[in-house]
């Protein structure tokens, strides 16, 4: 009973490959990609507390790999990505209670999602260098 | 005029919508949410205040009764709403049954790295 089916070339929906990018559908992905970064650094979180627990020398050791130039870029990576899912997800909460809908504010709130999460991340590595500096 | 309702008492009694148990997770995830806020600035916050401080002034600030409790609850928020996250995620990308048990892996991970953190935590805060 088997029928004969030619596939044929449908025309298929714009999708992914063909869209321009846009500050909606890229902030919109981009929070779920903080999320999944953010659950990768709560990894280095559980094993920053386990060695602080098991003793100075492991501590020092993981120190040496946080403070090395990999290791700092990665943390600057992991500051901008925290700031970045924080914003974002409170812009979401924000719209959960059916408010800034519209599509300038769902813009205005989009660059300020962008723009202060890059501010928050200059500042802090600001102030903590400056307090490096200090002790 | 009282309104018909089409539902029946069954469904109204047990509450929950076309969206089944879909919809416990999508609240739990925004409560996990809002509950994580204040535990990750104070994190953030911390974090930049101890920039380059050594071993035992960290295990000092974190065997501080405050830092604990903050600590303890930043990783339980922290895992609770990640496992949320990353379940959407693994339902949305993987599929058949490779779905199941990447879901079953990622929530056995997702308990064993917060009892990991809070175990950590509590030995430092109570000197063991």
């Amino acid at each position: 009973m088997e029928r004969m089916t030619t596939k044929r070339a449908r025309p298929l929906s714009p999708n992914i490959q063909i869209y321009r990018p846009q500050l909606t559908s890229v902030l919109s992905i981009a929070n779920r990609i903080t999320g999944v970064a953010l659950s990768v650094f709560a990894v280095v979180l559980v094993i920053w507390l386990a060695a602080a627990a098991s003793g100075p020398a492991a501590y020092s050791q993981l120190q040496t790999i946080i403070g090395s130039w990999p290791g700092q870029i990665l943390f600057l990576i992991a500051t901008f990505v925290f700031f970045l899912h924080l914003c974002g997800g409170i812009r979401h909460l924000v719209w959960d209670s059916v408010r800034a809908f519209e599509l300038k504010q769902i813009y205005a709130s989009g660059w300020a999602v962008v723009l202060l999460s890059a501010a928050l991340t200059v500042i802090s590595w600001l102030l903590s260098l400056l307090i490096a500096g200090h002790s | 005029m009282t309104r018909y309702r089409i539902q029946t008492p069954l469904g109204r009694a047990v509450g929950l919508g076309s969206a089944k148990s879909g919809f416990g997770h999508w609240w739990t995830e925004r409560i996990t949410a809002i509950a994580l806020v204040l535990p990750a600035i104070w994190f953030a916050a911390s974090l930049i205040a101890h920039t380059g401080t050594d071993y035992e002034t960290f295990i000092h600030w974190l065997a501080k009764p405050i830092n604990t409790v903050m600590m303890v609850l930043l990783l339980v928020t922290l895992f609770w709403h990640a496992a949320l996250g990353l379940q959407v995620v693994i339902e949305d990308y993987v599929h058949s049954v490779a779905k199941i048990w990447a879901l079953i892996v990622m929530r056995f991970a997702c308990f064993a790295l917060a009892a990991v953190g809070i175990i950590a935590t509590l030995r430092i805060a109570l000197g063991a």
